[in-house]
């Protein structure tokens, strides 16, 4: 029986190397390009694409990643980006969590019919409304302007929903017992349900800043000019236009990557937590 | 809601008029926290969806007046060449992106979701792809699969394959190199979406099955997968229709070609809308991506039910 545990155990520890050693290279795999990218920004262009591959730079350029921002405006990039994610995020933290509390938390005639539409509107692919959105926002006057893509992004149902799932894990009887103690709806919103939605508040945060941080199609419908464009779109464009320069073109590529790889790494509990409940309870 | 009202002794005539006051003026709260949402949701979204249903049987060029022409964009379609390889191309995506990824993102998240050192470093490992800009990976993905110096074919030649394929440059090849970066980048989505599932797993199962004399396949096969099902569900239903929208990486990786080989439906209607500016027929074939992704989640919703 003992040398039996025994057996069994070993065995298990066998699997478990096994899939560690597996899981090691899978991951490292998966990382190659990434290295790959790192190690070419770091390179002169001639060590790019050579016969066999160079893994690793013969001397560092550092000089790469300051070139980028002369030959390019990428500050000017940047800059849109930030602003972008940064509005689009707030605006969205702001409605949306104000909006859910009112599908979840009050009563009204209409109230399941409203957000029925409302939720329904998120299996609507976008592709399939962008038109007459665009249209609309040429007749405004709004086209190759920051602000459109704020007016575009900034009420989504999806913000809605994801923070209305959490509200309704809230007991009622929280709100109740504040209504009773003379408590607003305003001061219930402000005073209870904010402070407790935290982490579905990070969640929302952090989804919805790295979407606008990495959306390609809205700018690039929408923003034409160079001084309006993203960081995405620098960044397609900078390929364009010099498509052998392969190192620069990496170093644009890892700096437009950074920002959201620390935010991502850092915050990367409520980035999967959001997924994970916003996935999962529709 | 209404309790401490009801709590004041009233005659019923003043109780229903401050009833009434009272609730109206619940309504106006509850809308006053839905409307800062709703109005740019109702304007920016509702509106647009409605007029695109409109704007599919128009004819509008965005120079001359909309002019209604009935179901001729839709008879267009027909004898439209590239709108037939674009429907093909999409389908051809779809169809190998869908069970790839559902495939790796289960396995991964089985593999993830076992005691082992590392696995959250495992785990940040596969996810990061997904939250890196697309651009950037679209374009280190077209060096790695450059034809004759690229590390992909190099480490082909390498094995002994002496002509790799000439992927993204290549007609027959772009496709499959845009479904690789593709399932790349988006297996570590799909794989938080089962890890979430197999966590709702009671541990108590796999011992009854154990008891019972089934062996880690059988377990595999008699829980885990029926008891995954709504997340499997859930998953098909999101990798189809992000199947259909795809874009940015054909844009970015291959333009639609090389030929029209990468072509697909909403590139399509990309190049229709904002480059020839037939906002109608670009409409209509939008109306059509929309009932073919509808259609899809309909037919699991069915498939869903009689298998319950």
């Amino acid at each position: 029986m003992n040398l039996k545990r025994n057996k069994k155990g070993n065995k298990e520890i066998l699997a478990k190397g096994f899939i560690f050693a597996f899981l090691l290279i899978l991951s490292l795999l998966i990382l190659v390009p990434f290295f790959w990218m790192i190690s070419s920004s770091l390179k002169i262009d001639n060590e790019v694409f050579t016969v066999p591959i160079q893994w690793l730079p013969n001397k560092i350029q550092w000089i790469n990643y300051s070139k980028i921002w002369t030959v390019i405006p990428f500050a000017t990039f940047y800059k849109n980006t930030v602003i972008l994610s940064v509005t689009i995020t707030l605006l969205q933290l702001l409605t949306s969590s104000f909006a859910a509390y009112g599908f979840s938390k009050l009563r009204f005639p209409g109230r399941d019919a409203l957000f029925l539409a409302y939720i329904g509107t998120i299996a609507v692919p976008w592709q399939a409304y962008m038109i007459p959105q665009f249209i609309m926002m040429r007749s405004m006057g709004l086209t190759d302007k920051l602000v459109s893509l704020v007016l575009l992004q900034a009420f989504s149902a999806f913000g809605v929903f994801l923070l209305r799932q959490f509200y309704m894990t809230i007991p009622d009887e929280l709100c109740e017992a504040a209504r009773i103690d003379g408590l607003s709806e305003y001061g219930i919103f402000f005073r209870i349900m904010l402070p407790l939605s935290k982490p579905a508040l990070a969640s929302l945060t952090i989804l919805t800043f790295v979407n606008t941080w990495n959306d390609y199609m809205g700018p690039f419908i929408y923003l034409s000019s160079t001084e309006n464009k993203t960081i995405q779109l620098g960044l397609k464009m900078f390929v364009s236009l010099y498509d052998a320069q392969y190192s620069l073109i990496m170093a644009a590529s890892v700096v437009s990557i950074l920002p959201i790889a620390i935010v991502f790494l850092t915050l990367q509990k409520y980035f999967i937590q959001g997924i994970a409940t916003s996935g999962m309870k529709g | 809601m209404d309790n401490n009202v009801e709590a004041i002794p009233l005659n019923k005539k003043n109780f229903s008029k401050k009833r009434n006051k009272q609730s109206r003026k619940n309504i106006l709260t509850a809308w006053s926290f839905i409307i800062p949402n709703f109005a740019g949701f109702f304007i920016f979204t509702l509106i647009p969806i409605i007029a695109s249903f409109i704007l599919a049987f128009m004819k509008w060029d965005s120079f001359n007046p909309p002019k209604f022409v009935g179901i001729s964009n839709f008879t267009k379609m027909f004898s439209d060449d590239t709108f037939r390889i674009s429907l093909f191309n999409t389908f051809y995506y779809a169809v190998f992106v869908v069970p790839l990824s559902l495939i790796f993102s289960l396995g991964l998240a089985i593999l993830l979701n076992k005691k082992i050192r590392g696995v959250k470093v495992f785990r940040t490992a596969i996810f990061f792809p997904y939250v890196t800009s697309l651009v950037a990976v679209a374009v280190v993905w077209n060096m790695l699969f450059h034809p004759s110096l690229g590390p992909i074919n190099q480490f082909l030649r390498a094995i002994g394959i002496l002509n790799p394929p000439g992927w993204t440059s290549s007609v027959s090849w772009a496709m499959p190199a845009i479904i690789i970066t593709s399932v790349w980048r988006g297996m570590g989505y799909y794989m938080i979406l089962y890890l979430a599932g197999l966590q709702g797993i009671p541990q108590e199962l796999y011992e009854a099955a154990s008891i019972d004399g089934a062996n880690k396949w059988k377990q595999f096969w008699n829980v885990t997968i029926p008891i995954l099902r709504p997340t499997t569900f859930f998953v098909t239903i999101m990798l189809t229709i992000s199947s259909f929208k795809v874009f940015d990486l054909i844009q970015v990786m291959t333009n639609g070609g090389p030929g029209r080989s990468t072509n697909v439906l909403v590139y399509e209607i990309y190049n229709e809308a904002f480059v020839k500016f037939n906002f109608g027929y670009a409409s209509a074939i939008s109306l059509v991506l929309f009932v073919i992704v509808l259609g899809i989640t309909i037919i699991q919703f069915k498939l869903d039910d009689n298998n319950n």
